[in-house]
């Protein structure tokens, strides 16, 4: 408890997260910090497997709940894999996100929880990130044969292919897809709020500075 | 077939043989394909084929506003639609910042039981109709059709209601509503009582399911199990109870766990969990008090239509809403609620933009399914059936 009122009288106005606190100073933790109330901890992707395994050991976090990708093209690491964690011992969650791209592979964490496989799997599916040690490296949610990592930024809503039924070879075929109509994806960024450059005045800039 | 060099013969006995169960049949409970390799009729190996029911709606997601996206929720598990809105709902609410008012949460914690009871009548009595009892599915659908008028009554649909939002319900219960459903609780416990009755003594459905697809609470924790079949296995968590969300921190219910964490122990709970639902749904009407039913900021909730017609403002909201609908601060969350089947989360990440830049849904059933090997292997043919409907597996939330 002393050391307590010790560091709140250092930082006025923050009080003490000791869970914040005792995950943020494991090792390869960089960043960890409550967004909303959440526990949130970055880690180099290295790292990541003994974090994960020193979360499961010794802070009882016996749960992966959700392991999923997400896309950011513009970014030299264009992935951020999220892995949520629960522990229902501690009731608390924790979230760690590493980075990687498209060719390098990240540790997997199937060998510490067995349910991690089929997460792994879909984000090998859906981004096309593959994982170290992870045996069974097929798709999951896709089909047979699909070509192509759907949830990247740059793969199109509407996909590439479309199948339907063709009388002539009783069977059913692939074909490229086709729209009656474009597709229209509008953009609602308001020229008024936030966005600073409007699209096709990117001169503007120029003769400003 | 050239005879000039003939290979080394070696001779495999191989006992074995694979079979393929499903995409089409009736106790895979949707479109669940396993390849499973049967040592005559035991099962050594078991491997399902998901995503043939593929949608990409987390992809679809992303091209939709906040309140566009709701009703890909409903078509997630289509057996209980409103508690997998709910997590969006919690989720987007948590974003922006808002809360929805009393009565709103009181609804919703209202309908999310409803929807409890809705999916275990169908779980249980279909699960025992893959056990060989056909009567309590007939009976069940009775039930059940009540239940779907209530939804019918409150959001106007029966399957799809699109009626959890975020900041709210998306309309206030309709009169004589709250009577009808504290009045069907009432009478409820008497189906529960009767298909008790014919079940739970049951010979030849016990022995479907003592001890068969049995799983420790360590395993189960390991795979990722949640809500009632990781009850199941004796681990009373609940996250209406550990992390309680809208209005559950003030209800009272019992949370019933299982010993064995076998595919009679998972029933057990889930008709013990109806009986708590209908505490917890009396409960709700009798708290419930008059008031709005969703956020007042006109700039996340749309205005009454009698509002409309005679201001300016009000119509101005209602079509940006309808068309733009509304920036949600950057940030990101993994929200949970205790659907019916389990956790049931969303982990949403937002841009600033009217669109979810990324929302992934965490299904309830894909961890339960994948285990199917692990509760199957060394199991007969016919006990797979058993434990996959005791799992209770719903193919829109596995394959998304």
């Amino acid at each position: 408890m002393a050391e307590e009122t010790q560091t709140e009288a250092e930082v006025p106005a923050a009080p003490v997260d000791a869970v914040l606190e005792a995950l943020g100073a494991l090792a390869g933790v960089t960043q960890p910090r409550r967004l909303l109330g959440e526990i949130v901890l970055e880690t180099p992707r290295g790292s990541a497997h003994a974090l994960l395994k020193t979360l499961r050991d010794e802070f009882a976090f016996q749960q992966v709940m959700d392991i999923c990708g997400v896309d950011y093209p513009e970014r030299a690491e264009r992935f951020e894999v999220v892995y949520n964690l629960l522990s229902v011992t501690r009731n608390e969650r924790v979230r760690v996100i590493l980075t990687t791209d498209a060719n390098t592979a990240v540790d997997s964490v199937s060998d510490l929880w067995p349910c991690a496989a089929w997460w792994e799997r879909e984000v090998w599916d859906l981004f096309g990130i593959s994982f170290n040690g992870l045996e069974d490296h097929r798709r999951i949610l896709s089909d047979y044969g699909f070509e192509g990592h759907p949830l990247r930024k740059d793969f199109p809503l509407t996909g590439y292919v479309e199948v339907h039924y063709d009388e002539d070879r009783k069977a059913v075929v692939y074909d490229k897809v086709k729209l009656t109509q474009e597709f229209r994806n509008f953009d609602f960024l308001s020229p008024w709020e936030g966005m600073t450059l409007l699209p096709g005045d990117e001169k503007v800039n120029r003769s400003r500075s | 077939m050239s005879e000039t060099a003939p290979p080394a013969k070696t001779v495999f006995e191989v006992d074995s043989h694979t079979i393929n169960f499903g995409p089409q049949h009736p106790s895979a409970h949707g479109v669940l394909r396993l390849i499973m390799e049967m040592d005559g009729e035991v099962i050594e190996r078991c491997d399902p084929h998901i995503g043939l029911l593929h949608r990409g709606t987390e992809k679809l997601i992303e091209y939709k506003s906040y309140m566009q996206a709701v009703p890909y929720f409903d078509r997630l598990d289509y057996v209980s639609p409103m508690s997998c809105e709910h997590a969006f709902a919690l989720a987007t609410e948590k974003l922006l910042g808002v809360e929805a008012p009393e009565r709103a949460q009181w609804i919703r914690v209202m309908f999310a039981e409803l929807t409890r009871v809705l999916n275990h009548l169908l779980n249980v009595s279909h699960f025992a109709l893959d056990c060989g009892a056909i009567s309590p599915s007939l009976w069940m659908y009775e039930e059940r059709e009540k239940l779907l008028s209530f939804y019918e009554a409150a959001s106007g649909a029966r399957f799809h209601s699109n009626y959890f939002r975020p900041g709210g319900v998306s309309k206030d219960l309709p009169a004589g509503l709250a009577e009808d459903i504290l009045a069907w609780a009432n009478e409820f416990p008497k189906f529960i009582d009767e298909m008790e009755n014919l079940l739970n003594g049951n010979r030849i459905f016990k022995q479907r399911l003592v001890d068969v697809g049995v799983i420790s609470a360590e395993d189960a924790l390991a795979w990722g199990f949640t809500g009632p079949s990781l009850r199941g296995s004796g681990v009373a968590w609940d996250l209406r109870r550990a992390q309680p969300y809208d209005k559950y921190a003030e209800v009272e219910f019992d949370i019933p766990v299982g010993k064995h964490g076998d595919s009679y122990d998972r029933y057990l709970v889930r008709m013990a969990e109806m009986r708590e639902s209908l505490k917890i749904i009396k409960q709700a009407l009798a708290k419930m008090k008059p008031g709005p039913v969703k956020v007042q900021d006109r700039k996340i909730t749309p205005p009454t239509r009698a509002e409309m017609k005679h201001s300016m403002e009000a119509l101005i909201h209602h079509f940006k809403l309808y068309t733009e609908g509304y920036h949600v601060p950057a940030g990101a969350t993994y929200t949970a609620v205790e659907a019916p089947k389990g956790e049931f989360g969303v982990y949403l990440q937002a841009d600033g933009t009217n669109r979810p830049y990324r929302c992934k849904i965490r299904a309830t059933g894909f961890s339960h399914l994948q285990a199917a090997e692990k509760l199957c292997k060394g199991h007969m043919l016919a006990d797979m059936v058993a434990i996959l409907g005791s799992l209770d597996i719903v193919f829109g939330e596995i394959d998304r």
